[in-house]
């Protein structure tokens, strides 16, 4: 079962009090101001999460899988996420062996 | 940006709720994504990017101050794959 944002929205309804529109809209806005923030070219550091980071690829020679012909992979910005120590922990203990 | 910039930039576009009431939502949206991910659940945010699970096998590591070897047992570690969204935006800064 996955956690979507329906669901986040759920919780905020009966955790915070928030009516259904205000959680609908407070969902939305956290995501959505993470990716303006990635998108202008800056770092996202959520503490007890993680950090979302932008790193520079550059050209690289590929290759299409279907016809076999080389292209290039284009020089690329791509989006990385280093998880916090709270998250990595939680993760380990919560799915331990 | 940091978690504290996040509220106020939120708390500013959502000023019919009260500061509180934002930073205690997402307060609780960061801990309900932790708690899905350590009880073993994906996390599914379309546009955004999905978050899961990823398996590292048990290794015989060593210690670098004494270069003793010590038996690491196999853990699971978060992994982020951002969605088409966020990838074609950040991108096209880039272009």
């Amino acid at each position: 079962m996955a956690l979507t944002k329906a669901e986040v929205a759920e919780h905020l309804f009966e955790k915070v009090g928030l009516s259904k529109r205000d959680a609908k809209d407070m969902v939305e806005m956290f995501f959505e101001e993470i990716r303006e923030t990635l998108e202008s070219g800056d770092q996202v550091k959520l503490s007890g999460f993680g950090n979302f980071d932008l790193r520079q690829k550059s050209e690289r020679p590929g290759r299409n899988p279907k016809t076999g012909e080389d292209i290039p992979i284009l020089a690329r910005k791509v989006v990385t996420f280093r998880p916090g120590q709270k998250l990595k922990s939680r993760v380990e203990d919560g799915n331990a062996e | 940006m940091t978690k504290s910039e996040l509220i106020e930039r939120l708390a500013d576009k959502l000023d019919h709720l009260s500061a509180k009431d934002v930073e205690k939502s997402i307060k609780e949206i960061l801990e309900l994504m932790v708690g899905s991910l350590a009880k073993g659940d994906r996390i599914e945010i379309r546009g955004f990017g999905s978050f899961s699970l990823h398996y590292r096998a048990p290794r015989v590591g060593r210690n670098p101050k004494t270069g003793e070897s010590v038996e690491l047992s196999g853990k699971y570690v978060p992994h982020f794959k951002p969605g088409k969204e966020l990838r074609e935006r950040v991108n096209l800064s880039a272009a």
